[in-house]
């Protein structure tokens, strides 16, 4: 098996955000967040409820983006409200900004009144992010995305959420941050984006110029991200992405 | 036997039935079954200054541009494989909304379930510790007066009502008394939507008559009755270029063209305004057919 590319460390690293999980509804936004959960379904965590992304829960994976599994249950878009407020959901989303207190933010960019980019809108970011475990996937992780402060808040970080009150800190739980460069927690000082892992390759010290503000790194020497297994690779490779779209995301040029 | 009443009527009399100033809900989501066809007809009216509830796609792109939007409330506003919506950008950026309230998706149906059951409002988590709160002050809080089993009583989002003057939605099959059935994967909240309005109408892809609309699909799909509903207008076609599964999918190849006019100068608005909106439905349906004839011919 030749050696991984980072698009394939990204896939098993957001594996493993979904691996302690238990037998909930993983939701990843992106194509990336996709592989990886699909990955932990077929590895570390079978228990793991998943859906097209449209309506349908699936009873097996298939390959990215692939039709006409077999179906174990529906979720239109009023369940998914229903899980969200339920619990039994982990949900990985992208981000346009995330900041040292791990706010995240998707509605607009500059003044809210008169934006210079509007963005998507807050779509779930804020329930979500109050009800279930939310992670992040930032496939370029640069200062212009990790920011001291977000322009708007859409997701909340833990910081945030405490000063909201119990009801806004009680199921607030920022698990993961994946990106292109390292694996990342909220579990700093004052609630700060933390650095776990940096990916092969990649040095403490890049991760810190590709960040805009001061991010908590642990004593000693920080952990280098897993490589996927050669099991996993096989799986990556021929059975959910045999397209090598992961590679257009992530694209291997850009790692050297 | 006496029958219930027919409330068949034309796109162009529903949108005759809307005035000034109107709170108007639509349904689908995003770049799903969205009543396109009702968009359109109120795109050659001059209706103005309306307050437009959506899940957002290209209705809530379209009606910006032309400038019939006085107040927004969303959640997003997404074509799906265009992310960001040009017309509504452009709108955002430019300042021409003069009022814009967005809510996390969530909330929406929450205010919506608050509006069809006359309440003034429902708690929820979502909004909590988010610029949701900020950005609309008007929103408040309000406290539990249960103690949650840690002690504690929580302080929630008071979501207010969205209550609205008018719903608009596309359904696949209607009879003539507006119940109507949708048999594509998801019922987005269209029955909502209907609920929480003073008036609601219904366009759809085939009005069929009562029994056939569960002669081939089982009666769980029937998602709106008739004493919800107002008018309904038989519209073919009446969701493009959002889906309406299994009618028809989204119209990709329009839909980029859509993005692209959107997104480009504003001669490339216009001539796209010309092509395809300068006259009446029948004619955007012509002019959808020869765009396809010409790009299978490219």
């Amino acid at each position: 098996m030749s050696s991984s590319t980072r698009a394939e460390v990204c896939a098993a690293a957001i594996a493993d955000a979904f691996k302690d999980d238990g037998e909930i509804f993983a939701s990843p936004m992106g194509l990336l967040p996709m592989l990886g959960v699909r990955l932990a379904k077929l590895t570390s965590n079978p228990d793991l409820v998943i859906s097209d992304g449209e309506s349908l829960f699936l009873a097996g994976v298939p390959p990215l983006f692939a039709k006409g599994d077999v179906v174990e249950g529906w979720i239109p878009f009023r369940k998914v409200f229903d899980v969200v407020a339920h619990g039994k959901r982990h949900v990985m989303m992208g981000a346009t900004q995330v900041d040292r207190h791990g706010n995240q933010n998707i509605s607009a960019i500059g003044d809210f009144a008169q934006p210079k980019r509007q963005l998507l809108g807050s779509r779930g970011a804020p329930g979500n992010t109050v009800n279930n475990r939310t992670s992040y996937w930032v496939p370029k992780h640069s200062p212009r995305v990790f920011v001291q402060q977000v322009d708007v808040v859409s997701g909340v970080g833990p910081k945030r959420a405490k000063e909201a009150g119990p009801a806004a800190a009680r199921h607030n739980d920022i698990h993961r941050i994946v990106t292109n460069l390292a694996v990342l927690d909220v579990g700093g000082p004052d609630d700060t984006v933390r650095l776990l892992s940096v990916h092969p390759g990649v040095t403490v010290a890049q991760v810190r110029e590709a960040t805009g503000f001061e991010l908590a790194v642990p004593d000693g020497d920080v952990p280098v991200t897993r490589e996927p297994t050669d099991a996993e690779l096989v799986l990556i490779r021929e059975v959910l992405d045999p397209k090598k779209l992961r590679e257009r995301e992530v694209p291997e040029e850009a790692t050297k | 036997m006496s029958k219930p009443r027919d409330k068949q009527m034309t796109i162009d009399e529903v949108v005759a039935e809307l005035s000034d100033g109107m709170t108007i809900g639509i349904g689908g989501w995003g770049p799903r079954r969205k009543p396109m066809a009702l968009v359109r007809a109120i795109l050659r009216s001059d209706l103005k200054d309306l307050t437009i509830v959506s899940w957002g796609g290209a209705d809530v792109g379209l009606l910006a541009r032309a400038g019939k939007i006085r107040k927004l409330v969303y959640a997003f506003v997404s074509l799906d494989t265009v992310p960001l919506e040009p017309n509504f950008q452009r709108a955002r950026q430019q300042g021409t909304i003069p009022e814009v309230v967005e809510l996390d998706e969530g909330m929406f149906q929450t205010g919506l379930y608050a509006a069809a059951q006359r309440l003034p409002f429902l708690p929820m988590r979502a909004g909590l510790g988010s610029d949701v709160l900020v950005n609309n002050p008007s929103i408040r809080t309000v406290t539990s007066p249960y103690a949650h089993p840690d002690g504690d009583f929580e302080e929630l989002v008071a979501v207010p009502a969205l209550r609205l003057d008018v719903a608009l939605v596309h359904l696949n099959r209607a009879d003539a008394h507006g119940n109507a059935t949708y048999l594509g994967p998801d019922p987005y909240f269209d029955d909502l939507f209907c609920m929480a309005a003073d008036r609601a109408f219904v366009s759809c892809e085939q009005v069929v008559d009562t029994a056939g609309l569960t002669v081939d699909s089982p009666v769980q799909r029937l998602l709106v009755s008739r004493m919800m509903v107002a008018g309904v207008a038989e519209t073919p076609n009446g969701a493009h270029f959002t889906t309406c599964t299994p009618d028809y999918e989204r119209d990709e190849p329009f839909q980029k063209a859509y993005a692209a006019a959107a997104g480009g100068s504003d001669d490339d608005w216009a001539a796209f305004e010309a092509r395809f909106l300068a006259g009446d439905e029948d004619a955007y349906q012509a002019a959808v057919a020869a765009f396809h004839a010409e790009e299978a011919a490219k």
